[in-house]
């Protein structure tokens, strides 16, 4: 799977992760450098080796040569002892050339064997070193370890919080929600009272029809008082004094006390 | 596997279902990568559908790491490309 699922999901765990060096484990690193040095004192050891193996054959070779040159040293006794002065000769000179010989391999031997002892010597120094590496690799990596441990803890938290932060998402989003749908109930509010909405219940009037109804109600009132006023003008005195009558009863007495002549209400 | 929405939740899936999803999340991520807004929106819910449609979701008090995430529902192209980016979703 190579889609967006994937690749978001790629980078949550890489992004949790992140504490950790990817790129290189040191673990691995150290195991390696041990690996490496271990293949050097492997190679000095070879090294050692072959050297004593060349110091034992030059001591064979030396073995040989003595016994040779006892040998003819034995003949060359035996030839003078029968009166072969010249077979004498001729054995004392080939052991002094073996003799030669000899001395050239003891000083090759020596060489070989001072050789030997350095590279035993720098074998064991590097032997020591190795050790030492081990257990110092040994001891980072159980230090390494137990802080991937502790960052693995860390990153399972971070896992947890990043997972959380949809939870998080999610009831943001609800009160979010609730804080745009109380807002807009208040801007409703707002809408309906100053009339630019219609309220489908009838309970509030838009500017136009409170107008209109104030002036439907004016004009009644002004038609009602132009019909009373006809009334007036073209009825009785009895009708006046109902009128009177009816007023009288809630009068005051300063009221009361007004001269009976006086019409309250005059021709218009 | 667990696949998590984002936004929303998660929901288990049967592997068997990944090979119909699978067709849908590639085109999800050609669209996207082609800049196809209204195909990447369509896609998108499309997938978001199936995937509510064939899983369970999870109780939201499990916590359970996702195998897959997929964008909420209300993401735009321009959003995902950005959580998509070498940033990813966290920058740095």
């Amino acid at each position: 799977m190579s889609g967006v699922m994937k690749r978001m999901g790629m980078i949550f765990r890489a992004k949790a992760n992140k504490a950790l060096d990817r790129a290189e484990d040191p673990r691995e690193t150290l195991d390696y450098s041990y690996q490496k040095q271990l293949e050097l004192l492997q190679k000095v050891r070879r090294g050692v080796a072959d050297v004593a193996t060349s110091r034992k054959r030059l001591e064979l070779q030396l073995n040989q040569l003595q016994q040779q040159s006892s040998k003819l040293e034995d003949q060359g006794r035996k030839a003078l002892a029968l009166g072969r002065e010249d077979l004498a000769r001729e054995a004392l000179s080939r052991r002094a050339a073996l003799q030669q010989q000899v001395t050239d391999l003891e000083t090759q031997h020596a060489t070989l064997q001072g050789e030997e002892e350095k590279l035993t010597l720098a074998a064991q120094r590097l032997q020591a070193k190795v050790d030492a590496f081990r257990t110092k690799k040994e001891t980072i990596k159980a230090t390494y370890t137990a802080a991937q441990a502790q960052t693995r803890i860390g990153e399972a938290f971070t896992g947890i919080s990043e997972e959380m932060g949809d939870v998080g998402l999610a009831i943001q989003r609800a009160e979010d929600k609730t804080a745009q749908l109380q807002a807009r109930a208040g801007a409703i509010d707002e809408l309906l009272a100053s009339g630019a909405l219609d309220d489908p219940t009838g309970m509030a009037k838009d500017d136009i029809q409170a107008e209109l109804d104030r002036l439907s109600g004016g004009t009644d009132v002004e038609l009602e008082l132009q019909r009373m006023k006809a009334e007036l003008a073209g009825g009785s005195s009895s009708g006046q004094q109902a009128i009177e009558g009816g007023t009288g009863q809630s009068q005051t007495p300063s009221q009361s006390q007004q001269p009976q002549d006086t019409p309250r209400f005059d021709k218009q | 596997m667990i696949v998590r929405i984002m936004g929303e939740g998660q929901v288990r899936l049967a592997d068997s279902h990944l090979t119909e999803l699978n067709k849908l999340d590639d085109e999800l991520l050609a669209e996207m990568e082609n800049g196809d807004g209204p195909g990447f929106r369509r896609t998108l819910q499309a997938l978001l559908t199936e995937v509510r449609e064939l899983g369970d979701p999870l109780p939201d008090d499990s916590l359970e790491p996702s195998d897959l995430i997929l964008p909420s529902p209300d993401a735009t192209l321009e959003e995902v490309r950005e959580l998509l980016s070498d940033d990813g979703l966290i920058p740095g």
